[in-house]
């Protein structure tokens, strides 16, 4: 629990310093801090909600994309090992943050017409509704977080999971075996460091897609039609 | 993380349960970076994008003007290029007539000068010959009148007759002559 506060702490330094002194002409660390902050606001925010909402809902969104990925990065940092995002409190956290972000845009942008919209879809014959709503009632208000928190959770923890089992299967094989047993160590040991790169790439994956979704979730809640 | 391990070592929760301190350590961080990027981070990048988008706009203005400015000096410069050769057309055309003018009097100052010349030259031709003619009179007087002492043996120098007579003489001379002209 310690490491997501050490984490913090190096996130707030991060961009302190890196928006501290903020010159036309960036340098290369402040070149570094706008361009993750652009991604954000580029190619998510804006490019999902439009300019006017997009700037609304950027703290929510950018908050959410780095703390997931630098505490997702923490699994493959020496020493720390664990990524914070794999114990539950975290994705749960945040998904819950999506969550009332989301309903909390739609009633702001159609209330009263928002939660009918949403359970009752326009344009569906009535008897449907038997049907469609029950299915968009689970898949809205109790999927969606669920899915937010468990595919940030699993991802992590599998992650965490698949290089303590290279690694400890490396040790196993070179030391407490050895002789011809240190062939499949060397083996282990290079698909653990494999995976510790697959591992960065998923945690960019992750914190891409937890924020991408958040996102998507805000514009169907923003939308005019559903 | 380590005292979590120990628990869940202990008890074996259900990983899919959140302990409560896990739910205070995930609000913490969580609310403090929204803090962050909310109030300190996205409003500085805000600011400079707006500042640099502010200094492309303005640079893009400055260059308008600035073009528009040299539009109009090129158009002023076009203009004054065209009053200038017009000037010197004029200036040219005048220069033409007044030369045209100047030679005219000059040849004109010639001729009269020309002309002062002859009248001056024919007036001292006229003198010199009313000199020359003066003393041929004088002279030839004389020599016809030795020529003749010497034919009649007397001398006819003193003889107020003999001037009357070689004046009458040349008077006839000259009759004849200006008959035969």
């Amino acid at each position: 629990m310690l490491v997501r506060l050490v984490i913090v702490a190096l996130l707030v330094l991060v961009f302190w310093l890196g928006t501290r002194n903020m010159k036309l002409v960036p340098g290369r660390f402040q070149g570094t801090v706008e361009m993750g902050l652009d991604f954000v606001r580029v190619s998510i925010a804006e490019d999902l909600l439009g300019k006017k909402d997009g700037r609304r809902f950027l703290p929510l969104l950018t908050t959410i994309f780095f703390l997931v990925l630098f505490l997702n990065l923490t699994g493959i940092i020496p020493g720390i090992n664990i990524a914070g995002t794999s114990v539950i409190g975290l994705p749960l956290v945040l998904a819950a943050a999506s969550y009332i972000a989301f309903i909390y845009a739609g009633l702001r942008k159609h209330p009263g017409a928002f939660l009918r919209n949403a359970l009752f879809p326009p344009g569906v014959p009535w008897p449907l509704y038997l049907i469609v709503t029950p299915i968009e009632f689970v898949s809205m208000f109790i999927l969606r977080p669920v899915t937010l928190t468990l595919r940030l959770l699993m991802n992590m923890v599998v992650g965490h999971l698949l290089l303590v089992l290279f690694f400890s299967a490396s040790a196993f094989f070179m030391t407490d075996l050895g002789g011809g047993w240190i062939l499949a160590g060397v083996g282990t040991q290079l698909f653990g460091i494999a995976f510790t790169f697959f591992e960065i790439l998923v945690s960019l994956l992750q914190a891409y897609v937890f924020t991408l979704l958040t996102a998507v979730y805000l514009q169907l809640a923003l939308a005019e039609e559903h | 993380m380590l005292e979590a391990l120990i628990i869940a070592a202990e008890e074996k929760p259900n990983p899919l349960l959140p302990a409560w301190y896990d739910i205070v350590y995930s609000i913490i961080p969580f609310l403090l970076v929204l803090l962050l990027f909310w109030k300190v981070v996205l409003p500085r990048m805000q600011a400079t994008l707006d500042e640099r988008s502010a200094r492309i706009e303005g640079g893009i203005k400055q260059a308008e003007t600035a073009q528009a400015e040299a539009k109009a000096a090129l158009e002023e410069y076009n203009k004054l290029l065209a009053e200038a050769r017009a000037e010197a057309a004029k200036i040219r055309e005048q220069a033409r007539v007044d030369g045209g003018a100047i030679l005219a009097e000059l040849k004109e100052q010639a001729s009269a000068e020309a002309a002062r010349i002859t009248a001056t030259a024919q007036q001292q031709i006229e003198a010199e010959r009313q000199a020359a003619l003066v003393t041929l009179r004088a002279e030839v007087g004389s020599l016809a009148l030795d020529l003749a002492s010497g034919v009649i043996g007397e001398s006819l120098a003193d003889d107020a007759r003999a001037t009357a007579l070689v004046d009458r003489f040349l008077a006839d001379l000259e009759t004849s002559e200006k008959a035969a002209k």
